[in-house]
């Protein structure tokens, strides 16, 4: 039975994760999407402004994505996201970091459009090895309600 | 890149464009975002898309490509003509972020960035602070992405 709506509660706190980061990961990220010279090139990287090698912020965000979806998305309703309302990148994320994902849940709404599935907003918070917070995400995501699977809550508001 | 000074509100750089394919979209969510419909076309069909759709992250980070190589073109063009470079420093980060429409597979994708608001940085006197509306926009006209991003850019004169 996956994950509903029904079972996320204001104030709950989950952790997730560890996983790592690796230096061939941040260099593959950022060739790919991101190619500055702090997170594509070793050597480029002693001269700016951070002082080494550090991944891109959009690789953080899409580890945490990869965090939460191994801690609790895949195991859900889960709709996909509308958005984000604030990233903030607040501590490079360097080589051999280990990252953990605390997820606390700031409230949750059902969907005035679409009576089959509601919203969850939260605050993610990324910590590294020495429990730093690197970044912080505020997000909802949309999941189907008891009763509705994802297709089903998705069409439940049309024709009305 | 330009100077923080030469940086003005109104500025607007079409980026350029990407189209997605299946083969990308799936390799880049099984790697960071593996929900069904973004990694598995049969299961997409009876999700709430209808079929495979690109990862919102996926879209934001062929945004963050696109932004790139339009910089590195422009300063190489600014090197050719003997002009110095401005330094891009790390960004603090982005909000109203807005996943507006599904990227599906053959989607095209437009990229664009608007200049919205500038400042100095009151605790780093080399840098200013950047901020625009960054866009993408499918082949229908459609807004599928839309976001303020913030960059720190290195000032010619330091306050």
């Amino acid at each position: 039975m996956p994950l509903h709506w029904e079972d996320f509660t204001a104030g709950n706190v989950a952790c997730y994760g560890p996983r790592t980061i690796t230096r061939e990961e941040i260099l593959a990220f950022a060739a790919e999407f991101d190619p500055q010279p702090m997170h594509a090139d070793e050597e480029a990287a002693r001269a700016t402004m951070l002082g080494g090698l550090v991944a891109s912020g959009w690789h953080t965000c899409a580890l945490l994505m990869r965090i939460i979806a191994d801690g609790f998305v895949l195991a859900s309703a889960s709709m996909g996201s509308p958005g984000v309302e604030e990233v903030r990148w607040l501590k490079p994320v360097r080589p051999g970091a280990s990252l953990t994902v605390h997820s606390t849940v700031l409230e949750v709404r059902p969907s005035a459009k679409r009576p089959g599935m509601g919203f969850i907003r939260f605050r993610h918070e990324m910590l590294d090895q020495a429990e730093d917070c690197v970044i912080t995400l505020v997000s909802s995501m949309m999941i189907a309600r008891r009763g509705f699977t994802p297709a089903s809550a998705m069409a439940s508001g049309r024709g009305r | 890149m330009k100077y923080f000074e030469d940086i003005a509100v109104g500025e607007r750089s079409s980026l350029g464009q990407h189209t997605f394919t299946a083969g990308e979209i799936k390799s880049f969510a099984a790697q960071f975002d593996p929900q069904s419909f973004h990694v598995d076309e049969a299961a997409a069909v009876v999700s709430p898309y209808g079929a495979l759709i690109a990862s919102g992250w996926h879209t934001i980070a062929l945004w963050m490509r696109h932004a790139m190589h339009y910089r590195n073109a422009e300063d190489e063009a600014r090197r050719a003509r003997g002009e110095p470079l401005a330094e891009l420093g790390p960004s603090p980060g982005f909000r109203d972020l807005q996943w507006l429409k599904p990227v599906y597979v053959g989607d095209t994708i437009a990229f664009a960035s608007e200049v919205v608001g500038t400042r100095p940085s009151k605790s780093r006197p080399k840098w200013g602070l950047v901020f625009s509306r960054n866009t993408g926009t499918n082949q229908k006209g459609d807004l599928v992405i839309s976001f303020i991003g913030s960059a720190l850019v290195e000032r010619r004169a330091p306050g």
